[in-house]
């Protein structure tokens, strides 16, 4: 029965890394770019959905949709001031660029909120017993995956079904030639990184559920173990997003349950670097094939 | 229909393309043939808008249109047909031609242009499904010119079709741009096969190191002296 119960927070923790890598895949499948400032994203997230709730003492479903159109306008913002004049070069540029804008937000926000811990309010609490009591799993875990399988689903059918999604995957593979059918290339980057951001909004919520503190760094680690997720499924690919995330997210909590909570992370990478020597492109990453 | 004047376009410090001038009326087929390296690629991507030139200008129907966008010049009646097809090998052959009808919002019309498109390239019908890396060079190059059609074009651009494909499908290939322009798309193309260009043109201009050395009929470049001795093998 523990190993079910840590197999449910396992997912839960997972489907909340599931959804911060969909925002790096998606961003790195379409601008060809690693966005560090994602992590901080999830921040601001964080930040206006605390706010939200305990400021203007919203509901939680309020306090979210609240941070999910803060974080898509930020996320198009910094796309627009930071990354667009980058367009051409080089990628070296980008990172370090993108690097600063992560420490730009972590910075604004010391400013304006002070680095001191604030305490989340306590939402979705309680649990469910099965087997007779034998096995305890918490409503927020249920929450989580299932918001998680949504967005996966949501997501999968407006890539494939739709045709700014269709424009999207036709930017992913070759930007000169989508410009060639009338794409406006700019346009389908802004929406890509307001859905990327949208998303670290609901995921910073369902974090700060689990972990109820609320600071300026608290994007970071969620932000690598995503990014990492996003690396080990296959970055630019989002069921590999999907399945990193969720993968990343059981190996954390069973290393940490049945190895060392310390060694946790090493694990994690360590599985990592296996993983990637055996298929460098990821679990789910294409090979792409040139046909001349 | 298309004017391009004086158009000069530079790499860094490479001029690939010097002071070029030459015009495609409507209902043509006119080719630019030169060799490679001759500055045929920069000329078409300039006028779809994809490079800006240093100095000059290019005109659809009179109108300017080289400070707009590439993806506004495609819904102005302009399509291309790039080098190495470029076709979205992980995208079926179906999602391709929807693409080639991206900006368009008349909904009736798009299914009957892919009809036509599938009545040109039955091949393409049979394989709508599949995933269009899987198509072999012939069936890609096939693919990116009913993707082009499918933006309803006036005028169409082509760059090098021919290249890569066996004798047989050149053939194939160049007999349906012919039918592509007999359904009244005006046609822009650029060969490196000078002789099966030359056959189908109406009007053909020479492209050697960025600047345009000659221009006449089809026929009348077909029967040049230098055109022979440079392009078609004596
Ligand atoms: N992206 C580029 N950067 C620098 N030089 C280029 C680039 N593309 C083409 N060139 C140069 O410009 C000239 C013309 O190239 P191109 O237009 O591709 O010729 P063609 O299509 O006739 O083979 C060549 O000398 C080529 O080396
Ligand atoms: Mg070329």
């Amino acid at each position: 029965m523990a190993f079910l119960s840590y197999l449910i927070s396992g997912l839960g923790l997972g489907s909340v890394y599931a959804i911060i890598a969909l925002g790096y895949s998606m961003v790195y499948g379409i601008a060809k770019m690693l966005n560090f400032a994602h992590g901080d994203i999830i921040m601001a997230g964080a930040f206006a959905s605390f706010f939200a709730m305990t400021a203007a003492g919203m509901p939680l479903i309020a306090a979210a949709a609240i941070a999910m159109v803060l974080c898509t306008l930020l996320g198009v913002t910094i796309e627009r001031l930071a990354y667009k004049p980058l367009r051409n070069a080089s990628s070296l540029s980008v990172l370090i660029t993108a690097i600063g804008v992560s420490y730009f937000l972590q910075n604004a926000a010391q400013l304006m909120f002070g680095s001191d811990t604030k305490i989340y309010p306590t939402v979705l609490n309680g649990s469910f017993s099965l087997f007779g009591g034998q096995l305890s799993v918490s409503y927020l875990s249920i929450v989580t995956i299932l918001t998680c399988v949504v967005i996966m689903g949501a997501l999968t059918l407006f890539i494939n079904k739709t045709k700014t999604g269709k424009a999207m995957r036709a930017c992913s593979e070759d930007k000169g030639a989508a410009v060639l059918m009338g794409i406006n290339v700019n346009r389908i980057i802004s929406i890509t990184f307001a859905i990327g951001s949208g998303l670290a909004a609901v995921a910073a919520v369902l974090l700060c559920a689990a972990y109820p503190s609320v600071y300026p760094t608290l994007g970071s680690m969620p932000g690598i173990r995503a990014f990492t997720a996003a690396v080990f499924g296959g970055i630019g690919s989002i069921p590999g997003a999907f399945l990193g995330g969720l993968m990343l997210g059981v190996i954390e909590t069973f290393a940490k349950a049945y190895i060392s909570t310390q060694l946790s992370d090493a694990i994690v990478f360590a599985v990592l670097i296996i993983v990637l020597l055996i298929r460098p492109t990821g679990l789910l990453g294409k090979k792409v094939s040139v046909k001349v | 229909m298309l004017k391009v004047e004086n158009l000069s376009v530079r790499y860094g410090m490479i001029e690939a393309i010097r002071n070029i001038s030459f015009e495609v009326n409507d209902g043509e087929i006119v080719t630019l043939i030169g060799a490679n390296g001759a500055g045929k690629t920069t000329t078409l991507q300039t006028i779809s808008g994809l490079l800006k030139p240093a100095s000059g200008a290019v005109y659809l129907d009179g109108q300017d249109i080289t400070k707009i966008p590439p993806h506004k010049i495609v819904t102005m009646g302009l399509a291309q047909v790039p080098e190495g097809r470029r076709v979205f090998a992980q995208m079926s052959v179906l999602e391709n031609l929807e693409l080639g009808a991206y900006y368009r919002k008349d909904r009736n019309a798009i299914e009957a242009d892919l009809k036509n498109v599938f009545e040109l390239f039955p091949r393409l019908e049979e394989r709508k499904n599949q995933l269009a890396g899987t198509l072999s060079g012939g069936e890609q190059q096939m693919l990116a010119m009913g993707r082009a059609l499918m933006a309803k074009p006036k005028i169409m651009l082509m760059d090098e079709p021919s290249m890569g494909l066996s004798p047989l499908l050149v053939r194939e290939i160049f007999r349906i741009i012919e039918s592509i322009n007999q359904q009244g798309t005006t046609v822009l193309l650029v060969e490196q096969n000078a002789k099966m260009a030359l056959g189908i043109a109406d009007r053909a201009y020479v492209l050697e190191t960025g600047k345009i050395t000659l221009e006449g009929t089809g026929a009348e470049l077909a029967a040049s002296e230098q055109v022979r001795k440079a392009y078609l093998g004596g």
